[in-house]
């Protein structure tokens, strides 16, 4: 065990000494954690109080981690309806950050971290960047978006923490970004893997050779991606491409990453437990099923999540990892138990695309939405029906209740998306559950 | 005087406005006039037939999108200058013309602007001096 520290040169770094913890070692300090996780969220979170009062399940029944599965759920809808601040457990005047997720129905969730919670934080994204076999002295340009969204700022300190010089540029502006990487000799670059793609494409506008750049390490997240997109990346650079998972419900960026062995994602357990239950029932599954990935947040002491029900589609691998990292791993998220997809960084539900049409009297409830890549750059196209009200004869009219729905899905999701109006009868009537989005970006 | 068109929404693509030109033809529909309205995604075709409301009727019974919407028919004398002065008849009388198109009569020497306005009732009779020749 201690010969695989850090993966590639071997060299110690004491941060990773979590990731290797004999197991019995780390199911004590996870049961010692969710005790006082439990106490301290029943203690001072009504919404946690009242759900184990339901269950009749009191701090004094958890006594290991295997206890819980006796604690009740979190949902999304949760963190929302208690808006901004419902779910926190300690004053205000010890919060140090908020951030604020993107694209919900009309109010974010923000997420508060005590210091301690930064230090957790920052650490975690540190031990999945050592996990990359990033180091001091690595050059890294990040260019996930700074703001209330949790990729900029959390992947910034984790690097930091780590002791890379770290460029913030933040998104956008890819002559600059590619001006950047290559003036400031970027060996490491932190973004959404669509962005980066589109970055490949572009630097041949701008005369720059990826592979002639001291890049070595992409840190790719945010959003789900494949291996066809790795080998991409790795065919035209000289990188390697790792997978950062996370979620800003629970942390933001940190909560896993991949090890060189590139199979499936380590999750920083002492910190962040996994469960897997299938989504119908909410009953644990055995290693190996595919089922929801539901999360505690073992260490939060600003936001205490109790099984956060992330939607995200996955399973446990159990086989020991070869590169002796004893956090289990998840395999790659690929599918969501509820038709939300990613864009651009957004979370989009067709919920919310609903409820965008709904605000505009003249359009229908028949719609489909469709993920496409185009240029390398994701977009979503929403068809609408033609209708009795929306369809006048003239093309003017038909415009505006277009550019109305537009305007609507932008209210709402927070992302610019295209309407087309289509032929009635196109879109498919079903009986059961109708099925809404169309992937065709062939990640 | 007045007429009676039909208007279809038609996806942007190709073969769908053969499909509504094959539907009117197996309904025996005739077309006097035809013409459409495109923008990047889709497209309005505007028709004159000689029974509207069939068409109408195939139209959508084969799922298509279609409406009938009156619309002024004005004959235009075929000499220089002739619709400008029933423009500026059209201009005088803050009418504004939503769209035109032309349309020509067998065994007629002289055309016929078909015009879509909002206020069809003033428009005609203003305009209608120029509309007493029999049309389709």
């Amino acid at each position: 065990m201690a010969q695989n520290w850090n993966d590639k040169n071997g060299d110690f770094h004491p941060a990773s000494a979590m990731d290797f913890l004999p197991v019995e070692e780390l199911r004590r300090i996870q049961s010692q954690r969710l005790v006082a996780l439990v106490k301290h969220a029943y203690d001072n979170v009504p919404l946690h109080r009242k759900r184990m009062d339901e269950l009749g399940v009191k701090p004094e029944d958890i006594k290991s981690i295997d206890d819980i599965v006796k604690l009740p759920f979190t949902q999304k809808t949760d963190l929302r309806d208690t808006y901004p601040y419902g779910m926190f457990a300690v004053p205000m005047g010890e919060i140090v950050r908020l951030h604020a997720s993107s694209g919900t129905t009309g109010k974010p969730i923000v997420v508060g971290y005590t210091e301690e919670d930064m230090e957790v934080w920052n650490a975690s994204v540190m031990r999945c960047l050592l996990m990359f076999g990033v180091r001091r002295g690595d050059f890294i340009q990040n260019s996930f978006g700074y703001g209330l969204f949790t990729g900029g700022l959390g992947l910034h300190g984790g690097a930091e923490k780590l002791g890379c010089t770290v460029i913030p540029a933040s998104g956008g502006n890819t002559e600059r970004q590619l001006m950047i990487m290559r003036d400031f000799g970027a060996t490491v670059v932190s973004c959404t893997p669509s962005y980066f793609v589109h970055v490949i494409e572009e630097s041949h506008k701008y005369g720059i050779d990826m592979k002639k750049l001291p890049l070595r390490i992409g840190v790719f997240g945010a959003e789900p991606w494949s291996e066809k997109m790795r080998r991409f990346v790795q065919d035209n650079t000289n990188m390697e491409a790792f997978d950062i998972y996370g979620l800003s419900e629970i942390a933001g960026p940190g909560v896993g990453g991949e090890c060189p062995e590139h199979n499936g994602i380590h999750i920083l357990e002492d910190n962040f437990y996994p469960e897997i239950l299938d989504p119908e029932t909410g009953k644990p599954l055995p290693d190996g099923e595919v089922g929801e990935l539901v999360i505690t947040t073992l260490a939060k002491r600003a936001m205490p999540i109790l099984r956060y029900r992330t939607h995200d589609l996955t399973s446990i691998i159990a086989e020991k990892c070869p590169c002796g990292r004893t956090v289990r791993r998840i395999r790659r998220i690929e599918r969501r138990s509820d038709d939300m997809f990613i864009i651009r960084g957004v979370n989009v539900f067709p919920s919310q695309i609903e409820a965008a049409l709904m605000r505009v009297e003249e359009s229908t409830p028949h719609y489909r939405i469709l993920l496409e890549r185009k240029k390398d750059l994701d977009t979503v196209t929403v068809e609408v029906e033609v209708s009795e009200s929306t369809f006048s004869d003239g093309v003017s009219q038909l415009e505006n209740v277009r550019k109305r729905i537009q305007a609507s899905i932008m209210n709402i999701v927070g992302i610019r998306i295209e309407v087309r109006i289509v032929e009635p009868h196109k879109i498919a009537r079903s009986e059961g559950k109708v099925k809404r989005v169309f992937d065709y970006r062939n990640i | 005087m007045r007429l009676k068109q039909i208007s279809v929404f038609l996806e942007n693509t190709p073969g769908h406005l053969e499909k509504v030109c094959q539907a009117l033809a197996d309904g025996n529909i005739n077309l006097s006039t035809i013409t459409i309205a495109e923008t990047r995604d889709y497209g309005i075709v505007r028709a004159i037939v000689d029974k509207p409301e069939e068409a109408e009727k195939i139209l959508r019974d084969k799922g298509f999108f279609a409406k009938l919407v009156d619309v002024l028919a004005v004959e235009v004398s075929d000499t220089p200058g002739s619709l400008s002065k029933i423009l500026s008849r059209a201009a005088m009388a803050g009418i504004n013309i939503e769209y035109m198109y032309a349309m020509t009569r067998p065994m007629h020497d002289n055309p016929v602007m078909i015009m879509a306005v909002k206020n069809i009732d003033a428009a005609e009779s203003i305009l209608s001096e120029s509309a007493k020749a029999p049309l389709v």
